[in-house]
């Protein structure tokens, strides 16, 4: 029995300090005292049914996220709009070429001596066997003298006037020509194994990998790969041409090399069937924009493609699309309550005359036009600032239409109603009849309208600045932060480029719509709720 | 009636004059500098006419050497004969280049155009007779958001959900790259396949506000005495709705869509640009980047055309299908 009365004991209290709240402060009305009846002004009214919207609600929470995301934003992050960001990247350069004979070689005192002729036909000798071979009125003569290396000799002389070879023989110490008898004497002590042979009173060394030495210092050597420098002021060392000839020989794609300076660099070797060589790329590390970097802590939303912070070129680019479209939206009103209210006030034929030209500017093409004109200032290089400026109004005054099509509609009711006969009765003049008076009443329906013209107002100039006509480099929009999808490659790539940006557009977009459905719900006082 | 219609038309001719007025004005007011760079870029191409005769040639279109008002009146005489001048990018004649892109471009607006009907009508039907249910809060937030979609981010998601990672369609183009080695049925199966996503597009943007004016105007039906004494007959609520409602909400929606029937020749010149299809859109598109003024203005007087014969289409079909407006 004692708790339900407790239960109740408890309900009894709680109702009793409720009531003692709400009449705290205040005397005790009696039951048909008009102050206990909570009014509220038509405003009020219209404030708590757009409270108990929640789908506008959200909205408006959206809303106000943007404006601080962009307003706030800009001011706190650390970066400036148009900061460019370096790193420094492995950049691949040709370096070298390597090639491996694979045809003869022939070494000449000059030129002239061994003609391109002969050289076609002491191919053709070699293949059929025959000892000499004749080229223009000159018969030559070959003679193998190691492995697959040929000294040919010019009608009876002695001394070879050519050498026939698989292997080139290279300046270790600089990039000049050796003088022919010292290559020759190279390439037989090669080709014939052996580790020593003398040139002009000195003694020279050779080992395997064909490297000929004078002492400790290497003078030249000979080998089957050719290996040239890409650019002209690169000379390649001798241990740099041996470790690539190992690296091929084995066929790694990779190698590192440290040369005299100690400087360590990673050398990449390819294979190209179609020149038969390989081609060798140094990776340098070099001083890069930071383009299309992803998503980090110093960069939330990564870089752009000219390195500048995604995430505060997004906050700027919010400012830019919501001033415009709050600029705009503005010139729209203000031109169309103006026209609207006189045409609707004074009817007759400045009602029609206004509204003929409501009609013309209803069907002027708005966005051509702009993109004309767009296309005309990208051509005359107009300052991306003054071009802004031209865009707002340009917008504004080809969209004032609709609002003054609203507002008359609008008058030509309002205007028919007691409380204007009485504003006439009072003698005020005309402008303030229509601007104190009536135009004030039509304020819910012009809110509404404004909210929405908002929303689209935005997407224009975004679809504008996507197509590159609106808002320029450097300013940022979300339109021109979006139009970087047009690359196929941050398409595919690079989502954190496009899909953040067209996110802010798309919610603000939405939020207007649905603040503007709401407010249109709330200012109607047929609405149940 | 018929003097009603006949003073419409009347009163759009007069708008037509003025909007073409207006567009010839902005043609004038182009910097000459920047015509001349053009000319003188068309003029470099091999095999061009000299930048004189282009410079000749645009002023004889457009009376260039006569002031404004006789410029204007004789370039009228001359659009009214259907004579708009050689587009200066397409260079072939500006009405050939338009009939040859007008098509591809109202097949596609008029299969958006049927879908848009049949998905946002049935919807915002839906919405208006469970108002304020979870249902009528869910179409309205997704009529809401189709509205509020820009096209061109829409566009760029769809590719790269169906054509970057799904591999269905080809990004862009309205022929695929073995075109030719098709048969005639696998050629028409080809362009369809490469219409899916552009219609896709025009009829998820364009359905928020035909779901939203559907609603609005089912609402003010379903409010309407008639409908609360067929109800205290005690029809059935299919039968109020769909017989009762739905009848008196279509002489909105018929004026409506009648109106915006002429806008399907106007082609969709974000979404064509976006899927490069060559339609009316693309082609005026690039002509304005380019600055070919002949086409420009020819598509500037053809819009123009389109919206004022919707306002008409629209208006008379009003005094057409509702019995209640007459005017004399």
């Amino acid at each position: 029995m004692a708790e339900p009365d407790e239960k109740a004991q408890a309900a009894i209290d709680e109702a009793l300090a409720r009531e003692a709240e709400a009449q705290a402060g205040s005397e005790e009305y009696s039951l048909s005292d008009d102050r206990r009846v909570k009014t509220l002004s038509p405003t009020a009214l219209v404030v708590k049914r757009f409270l108990r919207n929640r789908v506008a609600m959200a909205g408006l929470i959206i809303l106000a996220f943007m404006f601080i995301f962009s307003f706030v934003g800009g001011v706190v992050s650390p970066y400036r709009e148009d900061q460019l960001f370096y790193r420094y990247d492995d950049q691949n350069k040709q370096y070298a070429g390597v090639t491996r004979n694979t045809d003869f070689r022939y070494i000449t005192e000059n030129d002239s001596d061994f003609p391109s002729v002969a050289r076609a036909k002491i191919v053709l000798a070699l293949k059929s066997g025959e000892p000499t071979f004749e080229a223009g009125d000159i018969t030559y003569r070959y003679e193998e003298v190691g492995e697959d290396f040929y000294a040919i000799y010019a009608g009876d002389g002695d001394y070879p006037v050519a050498l026939a070879t698989y292997n080139t023989v290279s300046n270790s110490l600089s990039n000049d020509k050796l003088p022919f008898a010292f290559q020759y004497a190279i390439l037989l002590a090669a080709t014939n194994g052996k580790t020593s042979f003398e040139y002009e009173g000195k003694t020279y060394t050779i080992d395997e990998a064909g490297s000929v030495m004078d002492g400790a210092t290497e003078v030249a050597y000979a080998s089957r790969y050719v290996i040239r420098a890409i650019m002209s002021d690169v000379f390649l060392t001798r241990m740099f041409k041996e470790q690539l000839v190992e690296a091929i020989d084995a066929g790694e794609s990779e190698f590192h090399f440290t040369d005299e300076d100690g400087v360590t660099a990673g050398y990449t070797i390819s294979f190209d069937s179609a020149t038969q060589g390989w081609s060798v790329m140094r990776s340098a590390s070099s001083k890069v924009f930071d383009t299309y970097s992803p998503p980090s802590w110093e960069h939330p939303l990564g870089t752009d493609r000219n390195g500048m912070d995604m995430l505060t070129r997004l906050m700027y680019g919010g400012r830019v699309s919501l001033y415009i479209g709050f600029i705009v939206v503005f010139i729209e009103t203000a031109i169309g309550v103006i026209s609207g209210g006189i045409s609707g006030y004074f009817g007759g034929w400045v009602d029609n005359l206004i509204m003929r030209i409501v009609d013309v500017f209803y069907c002027i093409p708005s966005l051509p036009i702009i993109i004309i004109l767009g296309a005309a200032m990208d051509a005359l290089r107009v300052d991306p600032q003054i071009r802004m400026v031209y865009l707002m109004l340009l917008l504004g005054f080809l969209g004032w239409a609709g609002v003054a099509r609203l507002v008359r509609g609008q008058i030509l009711s309002l205007r028919e109603q007691e409380f204007m006969v009485a504003a006439e009765a009072t003698g005020i003049r005309a402008s303030r009849r229509i601007f104190r008076h009536l135009i004030p009443n039509v304020i819910p329906q012009l809110i509404v309208a404004m909210t929405m013209n908002l929303g689209t107002t935005i997407i224009t100039e975004a679809t504008l600045s996507f197509l590159g006509l609106g808002v320029k480099f450097p300013f940022a929009s979300w339109g021109n932060i979006i139009s970087d999808v047009n690359e196929t490659f941050v398409l595919t790539n690079y989502w954190f480029i496009w899909i953040p940006a067209g996110v802010c557009l798309l919610s603000t977009v939405l939020a207007f719509n649905l603040v503007g459905d709401g407010l249109r719900d709330a200012f109607d006082p047929k609405m149940k709720r | 009636m018929r003097k009603y219609i006949l003073k419409r038309i009347l009163i759009s001719l007069v708008i037509l004059v003025f909007v073409a007025f207006i567009i010839y004005l902005l043609m004038r007011c182009l910097p000459t500098s920047y015509l001349e760079q053009v000319a003188r870029a068309k003029s470099m191409q091999p095999g061009s006419k000299s930048f004189e005769e282009w410079m000749e040639q645009l002023a004889a279109t457009y009376g260039m050497d006569q002031g404004i008002i006789p410029g204007f009146i004789s370039w009228c005489g001359r659009a009214v004969r259907g004579e708009f001048g050689d587009s200066w990018l397409w260079t072939v004649p500006v009405t050939e280049k338009f009939a040859d892109s007008v098509w591809i471009s109202f097949t596609m607006g008029a299969i958006a155009f049927f879908f848009e009907i049949i998905i946002a009508i049935p919807l915002g039907i839906i919405a208006a007779t469970k108002q304020y249910t979870k249902v009528d809060y869910i179409i309205t937030i997704v009529a809401l958001a189709c509205f509020s979609f820009p096209t061109f981010f829409f566009a760029s998601l769809l590719k790269l959900v169906f054509s970057v990672h799904l591999h269905w369609f080809d990004l862009g183009g309205l022929i695929g790259r073995n075109y030719e080695q098709l048969s005639a049925m696998g050629q028409l199966l080809d362009k369809a396949n490469h219409l899916v996503m552009p219609i896709v597009t025009l009829v998820v943007i364009s359905i928020g506000s035909l779901m939203r004016y559907t609603r609005t105007n089912m609402l003010e039906v379903l409010n309407a005495d008639y409908i609360r004494t067929a109800r205290a007959k005690g029809l059935s609520e299919n039968r109020v709705i769909y017989h009762h409602a739905f009848r008196n909400t279509l002489i909105p929606l018929v004026t409506m869509l009648g109106g915006s029937l002429p806008g399907l020749f106007a082609g969709a010149l974000i979404t064509e640009t976006l899927f490069s299809i060559q339609g009316i859109g693309f082609v005026s598109y690039q002509s304005m980047r380019s600055g070919d003024i002949p086409f420009a203005m020819f598509y500037l007087v053809f819009m123009a055309i389109l919206t004022l014969l919707g306002n008409l289409i629209s208006d008379i079909l009003y005094a057409v299908v509702d019995p209640r407006v007459r005017i004399a």
